[in-house]
């Protein structure tokens, strides 16, 4: 019985979507009675595909290429100067510092090495805040920004500053105009990120780069998603600072940078105490080996930025030609236009995001930031660019990176394509809507 | 001038070492970029390009076989359309 339930699973995924539909409705009954909780693991034989870029990406084969000498042979520390080790080493740091600054635009001894963006978001924040509050307490984020961000400005609340959070349009891109006026002469700091972790909308990073450097404000932009995908240049831009992470560029995970303008130089009071590396912004010794495969992650997505982003381009838009010729209900969150095309966010009204995800077991999809996908709350994200309820609990985020394949794509979407028209066979609501119910007009019962 | 069958000989053993990476995204991707980035040098007649792309790709060739040594020691189940046999894909 299961052996046949598995050929007619793989039949199935890889059957053209009319069919499949036809079929599905015998089948539903097999699915409910046989594929219960204890054996989803026999819907897929092998792993899943990943589709999660955002949440973090594979090491490029490149990249551990260069790793690898310095977590064997090399592994001196690089700020002992009085060997040769220490002095392999060093000289590995700064090539690395150089790759990286090479890729934004700035000059190396504005790049100072971290544990990832996290921690780049941290000093950012709270080291320009603390360093200038004994002048200036305002401090400008917005609603949609990294967690990591929010926590931040959470604290210096508590510190005492105050923090103006600023809405997203329904498109999740924030007004400059508003923007404008929520600027004071008290402001010290504003921070916004490029490209959104969950629905991949880019912010007008120039426009806000132009505003802040015009009203001598420091501007920050937590750039994880966005280095090595699109082209960013701290010059052209105005950025002062700008965070880094390592994992999201096809580098190793636990590092990361900051971008800190030194002319004018934009000062930050550390929050890490020791032995003063890293011109004493971030000390403790420098992880040679995480570093080294930052730099060469950077590298590589400089030479490759324009090859990968055409095929991301290619495969994004077979995704969302696949789905939204298949399927009705379906919104794309985020702005069309000026988004990053390899993170595609879906809301599939009528179906439960969860039960979706449950679904969809072999393939790695998330419903949004994988910092808060343990909880089955709505995302915030979705929430702030004024998601209906129901939209946001049904979104599902799809991410395509380097290494994802036509067929992987297909896949994908022939699974999602089936699993919503099934789910949405099951539902009650569906089935209403089918008869020209408009739902918002319906009386639930009282309780 | 690079002779024509020192360019040919170098795609085919790129080619060959790609094949040999263990995890499917990794595979697929070498070969596709291999042939890519051949593709898009073909009409080049500039010899400077050429030796500076010769020398680049005879670095990743290195890199190729060292890298499909890791992924076949720390390989991991196959992916599931992998696993897919070719008389369903059709």
């Amino acid at each position: 019985m299961l052996k046949s339930l598995k050929t007619l699973h793989r039949r199935i995924c890889q059957l053209p979507i009319e069919k499949v539909v036809q079929a599905s409705s015998a089948n539903i009954q097999h699915f409910s009675t046989e594929y219960d909780k204890y054996q989803i693991k026999t819907e897929f034989e092998g792993r899943p595909l990943y589709l999660d870029a955002q949440a973090t990406t594979p090491m490029d084969p490149r990249v551990l290429d260069e790793m690898l000498p310095y977590m064997t042979a090399q592994y001196g520390n690089p700020h002992s100067r009085t060997h040769a080790y220490g002095w392999e080493s060093e000289a590995a740091v700064e090539k690395a510092r150089t790759q990286v600054a090479n890729l934004i635009g700035a000059d190396p001894k504005e790049i100072i090495f971290t544990s990832g963006a996290t921690e780049s978001n941290n000093i950012a924040l709270k080291g320009v805040a603390r360093f200038y509050g004994a002048k200036k307490r305002h401090i400008i984020t917005t609603q949609t920004e990294h967690k990591c961000v929010l926590d931040s400005c959470r604290a210096l609340e508590a510190e005492g500053f105050n923090i103006t959070y600023l809405p997203v349009q329904t498109n999740g891109l924030i007004s400059l105009e508003e923007l404008d006026k929520t600027i004071t002469p008290d402001t010290s700091l504003v921070s916004v990120m490029t490209v959104n972790n969950e629905i991949g909308v880019t912010q007008p990073i120039t426009e806000i780069g132009r505003l802040c450097h015009a009203k001598k404000i420091f501007f920050h932009t937590d750039a994880a998603q966005a280095v090595g995908k699109i082209p960013l240049n701290v010059q052209t831009m105005n950025i002062d600072l700008m965070s880094i992470s390592g994992h999201k560029v096809y580098g190793p995970k636990g590092v990361g940078a900051i971008y800190v303008r030194r002319r004018p130089r934009v000062r930050i009071e550390a929050i890490q105490s020791g032995g003063g590396q890293e011109r004493g912004i971030r000390s403790g010794t420098v992880p040679t080996p995480l570093v080294v495969g930052l730099g060469r992650a950077c590298e590589i997505s400089q030479q490759e930025m324009k090859y990968d982003h055409e095929r991301i381009e290619i495969l994004s838009k077979r995704l969302l030609d696949r789905i939204f010729g298949e399927l009705s209900h379906v919104v794309r969150n985020g702005d069309q236009v000026h988004s990053y095309p390899g993170c595609i966010n879906l809301s599939f009204a009528y179906v439960e995001g969860e039960s979706l995800l449950m679904a969809l077991k072999d393939v790695a999809l998330s419903s949004g930031s994988a910092c808060t996908s343990a909880s089955l709350e709505p995302s915030y994200v979705l929430r702030a660019i004024g998601a209906d309820e129901d939209l946001a609990h049904s979104s599902i985020r799809f991410g395509i990176g380097r290494f994802t394949t036509e067929e992987e794509v297909d896949y994908t979407a022939n699974k999602c394509i089936y699993h919503v028209t099934r789910l949405r066979e099951m539902s009650p609501l569906w089935e209403m809507v089918q008869e020209g119910v408009d739902l918002k007009t319906i009386q639930w019962s009282q309780h | 001038m690079v002779p024509k069958s020192q360019i040919l000989n170098l795609y085919k053993s790129l080619l060959r070492e790609s094949q040999k990476f263990a995890s499917y995204n990794f595979r697929s991707y070498a070969v596709r970029r291999v042939r890519d980035a051949f593709r898009e040098f073909q009409n080049m007649q500039d010899p400077e390009i050429i030796r500076n792309k010769l020398s680049e790709a005879y670095k990743n060739l290195e890199i190729i076989k060292r890298q499909a040594l890791i992924s076949q020691m720390y390989q991991s189940d196959k992916l599931v359309i992998e696993n897919i046999p070719r008389s369903i894909k059709s």
